[in-house]
């Protein structure tokens, strides 16, 4: 991971002048481009969130990338962290390209930023897939329901009975990402809120320190489209029906905090890089290391209605994809010709067992 | 059947008059999955080691047991390994066809036949054998249920008596195929004996073809150009491989993964490559453009079906100036179409792949040795124009075996093309991604992971201006796509050049590309020999098409183009580059049967329009 890396020459953490984290850059450096979003969009606090996470967890702009699909959500990643590689590629199809840009150079962060309709409906298929192979990439579903850039029709994320503005209800059940994330092997999977500024970025930090497939959906309102009385993505109707399983705060590996807790209301998880997430449980038999509660827990929520938010289910130990290729430490893409191309003697050999 | 026409001809070599020395086209029909290949492969190779050039082309089903399959060895002493139209010596091993493939024959043929079979009742113009292979190889294999891989190799044996092939060189290609299963060797060994010591006691030979010994494949090797790709991706550099099974390239990963676990392990017993089989043509290809942008040489292999598949993300590859190579291993569409036949029918379609004014580079190998020395051209390129270059093989040369010499050791450098790191941005303080610093239309593009405040751009199919942010501006968009085609216009300097071969003062031009180049070739000599017509030849190898193939047109009077499908599609998109007045030089000759090109059918076509 790029989040031990200390860019030489930065300056120390502490010295004077503005503010810096812990490899010397200050918060400036990890903004983005201003939004074209609408005001008022969970969207763009979901991209201060991440602007956040990512400079208190100290993440080597440089090392991060920020593949998208298309739609309003996949437009985000221009407005944060501009010193980052971002590629905003087809709809429903960054998986693949964030999968490629990783096989290509493992030391590299990489932040998937999608929407529910680019995920859900024309990309189910990668998104399917990606959950299968365990790859150590933050995939983040702005999930409002209902497709913004075409202006307003629903999405197969979209809850049955939720009505649209002009009146017209969903009769489909919703697709469940995170319960799709669970069954398939994701090994970081939750559901927030882009207004609940603390428990995002604790989720996100967490994201950042997990080694492995992070899958978080993230219900944002689209205040233009999805926000109106009979929306089940509207702000109202989220502050209403939330249902948070748990108190979820996050202590990072580099910071010598001893946090006490009780070992019976709260569950302690120590990520790969050393990091601890603290989940104090607001729903006592819930166990975030049991897929099949999470997935049982789930089902309840959607048969009660309520938005259920927390840390579903975690696997800190899982192998990543890139381990179980057995690829070398170095990066695939810059490694030297002497490693990539065999010589002579090599095709010497293989001809002559061809004669 | 399918795979031959009746062709009447004036002197049938019949009924042991006449003396047919290395140069015959031996049909084989069997079943499907009845173990024929491995027969199939000693025959071919016991006369490449007799010295007689040779080829083997195999037309199966796309099925895995229980349909009809043939496989036709063409032995040729003036080295023309392309498809031979007649067939002159059939070994009918599948009473399915058994008849048909019988009746199809030209007169003065050999059919070595199954004794239950009866064919010999069929004409009285061929010259037949009859076999019991029930009785011969319940002898030499004890275990039944080995006896029906096991018939094969007996075939093997009586056509090495009829054909006069020397059972040392049929043992030698036995003890090779088998390698370390010795067991196995044996067994076929002792099968393929008694065929030879059944025709020799039993057949008297009448035919008129015969193997001769001669020294024509010295030094040369035998593989199909799936692995002869395979081989030159691997010494080609690339480090990324993503793809999804499809006949007829899947045996190109399949074959590259064998010999990158071999070759392309570091110290650390760790991998130098990353190969992944995705969901679908639409994960491999955008994985190979995830990897190629962050640097990697990536690639995928596909066919007709999988070009489709790909076509938005080839767009995303063009417009956002991605590097990465895409073998088609070119199989008959439209549709599924015929899987397991060959085509040259995805020219058009992979030459404007995507929506918008999407263009692609192509190559078009006619050889295992070019698909070997290809690859790393295609790397060098993909990366200097940062885009896809798509590799145009087909099935025939994929899937068939073929003679070739050894190839040789790589010796151009790998070209990573113009990729800033670290020191160049802090010489330059910055870039613009999209901007034409050298009037090549060929931007400088940074790699993810380059620590310098200036490295990122944003990667984007939407429209963008030279700092690669977003614009809905009608200039920059204009700009934008007037530099990608002048970038376009520059690969015509560096992409492959044509091989050119002249005739005798030739008025006409063939241009032919990838396999028809083998029919082409034996063409020109029965064009010159029985028609007193000169050519002149020129094969492409590249599109977007190089100076020399206007000049060409230019200096003959009637240019044929020959292709391997329905439409003229290399004709059109020729005529799209050509000069007005030149286009009605053009005329097609296309040949879409799904069987490889014979270099009869193009003599012919050429002759009734030529008016002879």
């Amino acid at each position: 991971m790029g989040t031990t890396t200390v860019e030489p020459g930065a300056a120390a953490p502490g010295s004077s002048g503005p503010k810096t984290n812990r490899i010397g850059l200050t918060v400036m450096d990890y903004k983005g481009g201003k939004t074209t979003l609408c005001a008022g969009c969970g969207h763009n606090a979901i991209s201060e969130r991440i602007v956040e996470s990512m400079y208190e967890m100290g993440v080597q702009p440089e090392f991060l990338i920020k593949p998208s699909g298309i739609g309003c959500s996949s437009k985000t990643p221009a407005y944060f962290m501009n010193r980052s590689h971002s590629f905003n590629a087809v709809h429903g199809r960054m998986p693949s390209v964030a999968t490629g840009a990783l096989l290509a150079n493992r030391r590299l962060v990489c932040i998937g930023v999608s929407g529910d309709g680019d995920t859900a409906s024309i990309g189910i298929g990668q998104f399917v897939h990606l959950m299968r192979r365990n790859l150590p990439i933050i995939y983040i579903i702005e999930d409002n329901g209902v497709y913004g850039l075409t202006k307003g029709q629903f999405s197969a994320t979209a809850d049955l009975g939720s009505k649209l503005k002009s009146g017209v209800l969903n009769d489909l059940p919703p697709i469940d990402t995170c319960a799709l994330a669970i069954q398939l092997g994701a090994t970081l999977v939750g559901r927030s809120f882009s207004g609940d500024k603390r428990q995002l970025s604790a989720m996100l930090k967490a994201a950042i320190a997990h080694k492995g497939t992070v899958m978080l959906d993230v219900v944002s309102p689209c205040v233009t489209f999805n926000d109106h009385e009979g929306s089940t993505k509207s702000y109202k109707y989220v502050k209403e029906h939330e249902e948070t399983l748990q108190d979820v705060s996050f202590v990072p590996h580099f910071e010598d905090i001893d946090v006490e807790y009780d070992p019976g209301s709260t569950v302690e998880v120590t990520m790969h890089d050393g990091s601890r997430l603290h989940l104090r449980k607001l729903e006592e038999d819930f166990d975030p290391t049991n897929k099949i509660r999470a997935l049982t827990r789930l089902t309840e929520a959607h048969e009660k209605g309520e938005v259920l938010t927390g840390v579903f289910y975690v696997n800190p130990e899982a192998p990543s994809f890139i381990d179980m290729l057995n690829v070398v430490d170095q990066p695939l893409a810059t490694l030297p010709d002497s490693m990539t191309r065999p010589g002579k003697e090599v095709l010497d050999a293989v001809m002559e067992e061809l004669r | 059947m399918a795979t031959t026409d009746v062709v009447p001809r004036e002197s049938a070599g019949g009924m042991g008059h006449k003396r047919i020395v290395n140069d015959m086209s031996i049909q084989v029909a069997t079943v499907n999955g009845s173990g024929s290949q491995s027969s199939n492969t000693v025959l071919l190779r016991s006369i490449f080691q007799m010295g007689v050039p040779v080829s083997g082309k195999n037309m199966f089903p796309s099925n895995i047991a229980g349909l009809p399959t043939w496989y036709t060895i063409r032995a040729n002493k003036n080295g023309y390994i392309g498809r031979k139209k007649e067939i002159d010596f059939l070994v009918a091993m599948n009473p399915e066809t058994a008849q048909e493939d019988t009746l199809s024959l030209a007169p003065g043929a050999s059919v070595l036949y199954d004794d239950p079979l009866k064919l010999d009742k069929l004409r009285d113009d061929l010259v037949f054998y009859s076999v019991p292979y029930d009785k011969i190889v319940a002898a030499v294999c004890p275990e039944a249920k080995l006896r029906k891989l096991v018939k094969n190799m007996v075939y093997v044996g009586v056509v090495a008596n009829l054909l006069t092939i020397e059972m040392a060189e049929v043992e030698k290609a036995i003890r090779k195929q088998f390698a370390k299963k010795v067991k196995a060797a044996n067994l076929n060994l002792a099968a393929a004996q008694a065929g030879f010591d059944y025709a020799k006691a039993n057949l008297q030979k009448r035919g008129a073809f015969y193997i001769e010994r001669m020294n024509a494949t010295a030094g040369k090797i035998i593989i199909d150009g799936n692995s002869a790709a395979a081989l030159g991706c691997m010494f080609a550099g690339c480090t990324v491989v993503t793809w999804y099974p499809i006949t007829p390239s899947s045996s190109l990963v399949e074959t590259m993964i064998e010999y990158m676990k071999e070759y392309r392990i570091g110290p650390d017993g760790k991998a130098t490559f990353a190969i992944v089989q995705a969901e679908d043509e639409l994960a491999a290809i955008g994985m190979v453009i995830g990897a190629g942008w962050a640097g990697a040489r990536s690639m995928t292999a596909t066919a007709g079906p999988g070009i489709s598949l790909m076509s938005e993300f080839a767009g995303l590859a063009y417009y956002v100036e991605v590097p990465g190579v895409i073998w088609d291993i070119q199989r008959v569409g439209p549709s599924t179409g015929l899987p397991t036949r060959t085509s040259q029918g995805d020219i058009l379609s992979t030459a404007f792949l995507s929506h918008g004014d999407t263009k692609n580079i192509m190559l078009f190998p006619c050889s295992v040795t070019e698909c070997f020395t290809m690859a790393p051209e295609a790397f060098n390129l993909a990366e200097q124009f940062q885009t896809l270059v798509f590799v145009m093989s087909d099935l025939d040369l994929g899937m068939n075996n073929w003679m070739s010499d050894p190839f040789e050791y790589p010796t151009t450098p790998i070209n990573r093309g113009k990729v800033l790191g670290k020191e160049d941005l802090d010489r330059l303080g910055g870039f613009a991604r999209y901007k034409d610093v050298d009037g090549d239309g060929i931007g400088y593009r940074t790699l993810p992971g380059t620590i310098h405040p200036a490295a990122a751009y944003f990667a984007r199919g939407s429209g963008h201006n030279e700092k690669a942010q977003y614009s809905e501006r009608a200039d920059d968009f204009e700009n934008n796509m007037e530099r990608l085609n002048r970038k376009f216009e520059t690969a015509r300097s560096f992409v492959p050049r044509p091989e050119i071969t002249k005739g005798n003062n030739a008025k006409i031009g063939i241009i032919g590309f990838g396999t028809s180049h083998w029919g082409i070739t034996e063409s020109r000599d029965q064009l010159r020999e029985e028609y007193a017509i000169e050519t002149d030849y020129l094969r492409l190898r590249a599109y977007p098409f190089t100076r020399e193939v206007h000049e060409f047109i230019e200096q003959h009077d009637r240019i044929y183009l020959v292709e391997q499908n329905r439409d003229a599609q290399m004709l059109t998109l020729l005529k799209l580059d050509l000069k007005p007045e030149l286009t009605t030089r053009l005329r097609s000759i296309a040949h879409i049967t799904g069987l490889p090109l014979d270099a009869r059918s193009i003599t012919d076509e050429l002759t009734s329009m030529e008016g002879k």
